[in-house]
């Protein structure tokens, strides 16, 4: 089996977030970038098929230079190859169709992509992939087998889950549940140290199109002092949510 | 040129959010100068939509959607954008509706913007407000496309009830093979879910064990809230991982968020940022939870939470 696991280069879930070019550019002054935590799950799973099952794993971003250091440490913790689709990331469908245009030309059996990313949120490249290379689609997916060419897989629901039946070519949407967080792995000395020897190829762009252009960006507006009410007088607080801010 | 609208039912019965991505619609057909056509699967009475600004309902029915497949709704509504020569389509945020919104994006060739939460700011270029960093910014996003497709964020936008009744009519649409079989769905159907919850009741670490639960849900229930936990509740196996609230869990955008023996790390806050009101519960008084919210107690979950349950049961029955 051939898997391709798409990771989001996104800044550390603590990061502090800041605008700057009069609030049209993310400042990634001091900020720390990560693998996506949806797509960590992806490719811990990924290597589980690997190991288990005798799959191959690439990795794949859309993005500059500066998202190599991520990719690499896909490789660290197991990936073969990476793939660096060498242009900037600007919208969701630009990005699916650059990853779609290399999952047909690789024949990939199953890409893995995390449910969404935690910087823009959209929550579209993996399902966008699926219906370019027109491939079976799962997503909020928590859990994933495979069988020769049959899929099961369980994704989760609003208020639930829900157990389907599907097939390779398969693209999913992973998220936590996929594995265990305690399965999550840190890259070791000698996963660094093979990793620097790993294919990292760079691909130049189909020059996909975008559909959506970012303006500006706007942070929330200041939070006012939070109104404390004794614990022995919790009358005021029903009073409170019912008559000023009207919620019950 | 009308704006079309997917309304999510279960049952037969129309989900609330069909009524708040109605209500949306009307909006933005409104600023258009249009009318809002929508489109229904297995739903039973229809008329409500006209409450709500719909001046048409297609209406899907067959049996073989009765489980929800993203690959067949997507087919579907995208033949009724093209019959209705729609410009802007409109869907929830629902789990259901955020796996099909790709699919059809790519189907119409339309620019997809999700996670909205208000009515455009314009229309000519089509510019919406959406959240973006897990809720810790906003992002103003203009689609290109001829063809728009927007995701409504859950609680958002609210209900905007009209004095208007919705023409039905009856369309079949072709469905491709689907490729996806449901096999089971597990799911409390008693049960306030998170997506849909106008209030979440959510409990973290303070409530020291999974055997302590009974008060969060009956809080809930006296609220007609969803229950739901913090990262360490759900990693420690005291609640599902369907309850985590924040950046790797679910998003919560209610309208009362009340946070229970829960300090409040970054990314918990992330997650609840686009709640409306915000409660917090907890022991200690430097908890970073206290500077997001909007009304704290600084007391013991096991005192407090008991008192505010008769609390709240009694203005119930003062206002029944």
């Amino acid at each position: 089996m051939k898997i391709l696991v798409c990771i989001s280069h996104v800044p550390d879930t603590t990061s502090k977030i800041n605008f700057t070019d009069g609030d049209s550019k993310f400042d990634t002054t001091g900020v720390q970038f990560v693998i996506n935590p949806n797509d960590e799950f992806g490719l811990t799973r990924a290597m589980w098929f690997k190991e288990k099952q005798g799959a191959s794993v690439d990795v794949i971003n859309v993005g500059g230079p500066e998202t190599e250091p991520t990719l690499r440490k896909a490789l660290a913790i197991g990936a073969d190859t990476a793939i660096r689709v060498n242009t900037e990331a600007k919208d969701g469908y630009q990005v699916a169709k650059e990853i779609a245009n290399v999952v047909k030309d690789g024949g990939y059996d199953l890409v893995i992509a995390g449910r969404e990313s935690i910087d823009y949120n959209g929550g579209m490249v993996p399902g966008m992939i699926a219906e370019m290379v027109d491939a079976n689609f799962v997503t909020n997916c928590i859990s994933l087998e495979v069988d020769g060419s049959a899929a099961k897989a369980m994704r989760e629901i609003d208020g639930g889950k829900e157990t389907v039946a599907t097939s390779l070519p398969l693209v999913i949407g992973g998220q936590k549940g996929l594995v265990e967080e305690s399965d999550l792995r840190i890259p070791n000395m000698r996963g660094i140290m093979m990793a620097r020897k790993k294919p990292l190829t760079i691909v130049e762009p189909v020059g996909a199109s975008v559909e959506t252009s970012s303006v500006k960006f706007e942070k929330p507006a200041p939070k006012g002092a939070v109104t404390l009410v004794a614990p022995d007088n919790l009358d005021e607080l029903v009073q409170l949510l019912h008559n000023e801010a009207k919620v019950i | 040129m009308s704006v079309l609208v997917y309304t999510e039912s279960e049952n037969g019965a129309f989900k609330k959010t069909a009524f708040e991505v109605a209500s949306y619609a009307k909006a933005v057909a409104d600023q258009m100068g249009t009318t809002v056509t929508a489109v229904t699967v297995n739903a039973n009475d229809v008329s409500e939509l006209g409450q709500y600004g719909v001046d048409k309902v297609l209406k899907v029915s067959d049996a073989s959607l009765n489980n929800f497949n993203a690959k067949s709704y997507a087919a579907a509504i995208a033949q009724a954008v093209k019959n209705e020569g729609a410009k802007v389509v409109i869907v929830s945020q629902s789990a259901d509706s955020k796996y099909l919104a790709p699919i059809l994006s790519v189907a119409l060739e339309a620019g997809y913007a999700s996670n909205v939460m208000e009515a455009p700011t314009s229309t000519s270029p089509f510019t919406v407000k959406r959240t973006a960093f897990t809720n810790k910014a906003f992002n103003l996003t203009t689609i290109d496309t001829d063809v728009k497709l927007v995701g409504v964020s859950n609680n958002s936008f609210g209900l905007v009830e009209k004095t208007g009744s919705a023409t039905a009519e009856d369309f079949a649409p072709s469905l491709p093979a689907t490729g996806v079989t449901v096999e089971s769905v597990d799911k409390a159907s008693d049960k306030v879910t998170i997506a849909d919850a106008e209030i979440v009741v959510s409990a973290g670490r303070g409530m020291k064990g999974p055997e302590n639960w009974g008060m969060i849900e009956e809080l809930a229930d006296v609220l007609g809230a969803a229950t739901a936990c913090s990262k360490p509740v759900s990693d420690l196996g005291w609640r599902p991982h369907s309850e985590h609230v924040g950046q790797t869990g679910k998003p919560v955008a209610s309208n009362l968020y009340i946070a229970i023996g829960i300090s409040g790390a970054i990314q918990h806050l992330a997650g609840i940022n686009a709640s409306k009101v915000k409660v917090v519960i907890n022991t200690d008084p430097e908890a970073p939870f206290f500077k997001a919210a909007d009304y704290g107690v600084v007391g013991d979950a096991f005192e407090v939470v008991p008192q505010l349950i008769e609390k709240l049961k009694a203005f119930k029955a003062a206002n029944a």
